[in-house]
């Protein structure tokens, strides 16, 4: 257990789309996390940001963007970026600091602001990039990979419209009382199922927006942590691994896979391998778990991630779903936040955030949606290009 | 007559009655690439620099499909007004990969389920005054 660090204060601004700039959602984020911590600012010995690529170069340097906002304090600075899993990156940058005994308190932070619409390529003629290949050749969007994996969900498991609709029925049920929440609306099924269609068999309400949030971390060692306060939440690990050839699940923002001819199948496909390095480095398995915060891009994805992170077999997550054991008051809630469907994405944020939910948890801190008794939770996440995102939190 | 060029060059052969997507394996281990890798296998366990070109198999099975109901954004050409189109995923039982690619006009999402045999086709994607630019669709081959 040597390997843990202590969560000591978490922070976030509310998600939305107040068109403001990004460094003012995370110096909000900071300032709330360093209060919760009990910590100040002039003491953070190591500042960890996550980027954002749509705010020009402070996004670039995000780290060192928000520690100039709240002060240069001559802390020691880092930036990651990995795309949405950049949060997590950041994070586990921050816990190396502190578990080679390279300092013992350290801030993470990621923000952004989004464009409106849809996320389409960058502007210009440029047939040497497969992103942007991928529209002109195919039109294939974001929504086109969460409609194969959806549809393939379908045809093999036999899940329905109707299953997905239900997810995103219960993360708006999970967020209505969410106050860094987006969207806090509930919906019906037939709602859901009513909005116009956009990659069969996805409608609009099953498919995450983009927005502007900020979230913040404050993390230490845990002798830092006794001396400051009693019964910090743990970081017991943190997965950031990449896939293993080949990787034969169609990935956004891929036109192929890898081919298999030649090599045998790596033991786990990538998705399944973000949570099973989390677990393994935890020393915990999915029965530990009490609750799960998922990226669901979209309604029929969180069900994959049921499965990926082992809270049931392949095929088995609609019944886990209808059967109301991943609903706030079942054995193990998943998006208990509201998940993407009631937050919308804000990229460097994202991971960060999923990360602060388990905490309010732990801690029974969430108000009306509170996982009772929680012990231990999981954040699942995966960044394009091969960025897994995967964190363990106990009490 | 409008000539008939490639949306992308060296992708596919402009063969019209039997065209092929145009891959690459690797001299060393033999694992295929599309599209083309060049420069370095991505084989763990090989350290390969060396391609030759390979046309792969025209025909594959539906691994998934999702037909889409909204315009996406540029750089999608689409036609005005906008015409819903499917995508589908399709294996080739050779090469063992998964390549994207549209079902071709006028078959419907309807007509095809995970496991379908389809075959590839070359369809106009775009054209100006004097070229059409084709692009790979896929088709079933029982259409």
């Amino acid at each position: 257990m040597a390997k843990e660090v202590a969560i000591l204060g978490v922070g976030m601004h509310p998600w939305g789309k107040w068109g403001k700039n990004f460094v003012e959602y995370g110096v909000k984020a900071c300032q709330d996390a360093l209060k919760d911590a009990g910590v100040e600012w002039k003491d953070i010995q190591f500042v960890s940001g996550a980027d954002t690529m749509r705010n020009g170069y402070p996004g670039y340097v995000s780290g060192a963007t928000f520690a100039q906002a709240l002060g240069w304090n001559g802390a020691r600075v880092a930036s990651s970026y990995a795309a949405c899993a950049s949060g997590a990156t950041a994070l586990n940058t921050a816990r190396t600091q502190i578990l080679a005994g390279l300092c013992d308190v350290a801030l993470v932070v990621g923000a952004d602001t989004t464009p409106k619409g849809f996320l389409a390529p960058n502007k210009g003629e440029r047939p040497d990039d497969p992103d942007w290949l991928r529209f002109r050749l195919l039109g294939a969007t974001n929504p086109t990979y969460f409609g194969l994996y959806a549809r393939r969900r379908m045809e093999l498991y036999g899940a329905t419209e109707k299953d997905f609709a239900r997810a995103k029925v219960k993360n708006a049920n999970h967020g209505l009382s969410n106050p860094n929440a987006r969207y806090r609306k509930a919906f019906t099924e037939e709602e859901v199922l009513n909005s116009p269609m956009v990659a069969d068999p996805l409608h609009l309400f099953e498919i995450c927006a983009t927005s502007d949030g900020g979230a913040a971390m404050v993390i230490s060692s845990l002798e830092f942590a006794r001396k400051h306060q009693i019964d910090a939440v743990k970081i017991a690990s943190i997965s950031t691994v990449t896939p293993t050839f080949p990787n034969t699940v169609i990935e956004m923002p891929n036109m192929s896979t890898d081919s298999a001819h030649t090599s045998k199948l790596p033991d786990a496909p990538f998705r399944d391998s973000i949570a099973k390095a989390a677990y393994e480095e935890a020393g915990l398995g999915p029965e530990d778990m009490n609750l799960a915060e998922v990226y669901d891009l979209s309604s029929a994805l969180e069900l994959d991630w049921y499965e990926n992170i082992g809270l049931c077999k392949a095929g088995e997550a609609e019944r886990l779903l209808n059967d109301g054991v991943t609903t706030v008051g079942g054995r193990v809630p998943v998006n208990p936040s509201g998940g993407l469907a009631c937050f919308g994405e804000a990229v460097p944020a994202q991971a960060i955030a999923q990360v602060c939910e388990l905490v309010w948890h732990l801690r029974g801190q969430a108000g009306k949606r509170q996982v009772e008794g929680a012990k231990a939770g999981i954040t699942a996440n995966q960044g394009l290009f091969g960025h897994g995102s995967s964190v363990i939190v106990t009490k | 007559m409008k000539e008939q060029r490639p949306a992308v060059e060296g992708w596919f052969t402009m063969d019209r009655e039997r065209p092929q997507l145009l891959g690459t394996r690797c001299q060393a281990c033999r694992t295929f690439f599309f599209p083309k890798e060049e420069q370095f296998c991505r084989n763990p366990e090989c350290d390969g620099r060396e391609f030759e070109e390979v046309p792969l198999s025209n025909k594959g099975r539906v691994w998934s499909y999702t037909e889409h109901h909204y315009q996406p954004p540029e750089p999608y050409i689409s036609p005005d007004p906008f015409v819903p189109y499917t995508v589908a995923a399709v294996e080739l039982a050779e090469e063992k990969m998964v390549i994207l690619g549209q079902l071709a006009t006028g078959v419907q999402a309807k007509e095809i389920e995970v496991g379908t045999e389809v075959q590839l086709v070359l369809e106009t994607l775009y054209e100006d005054d004097s070229n059409d630019y084709l692009v790979w669709k896929w088709k079933p081959t029982t259409h």
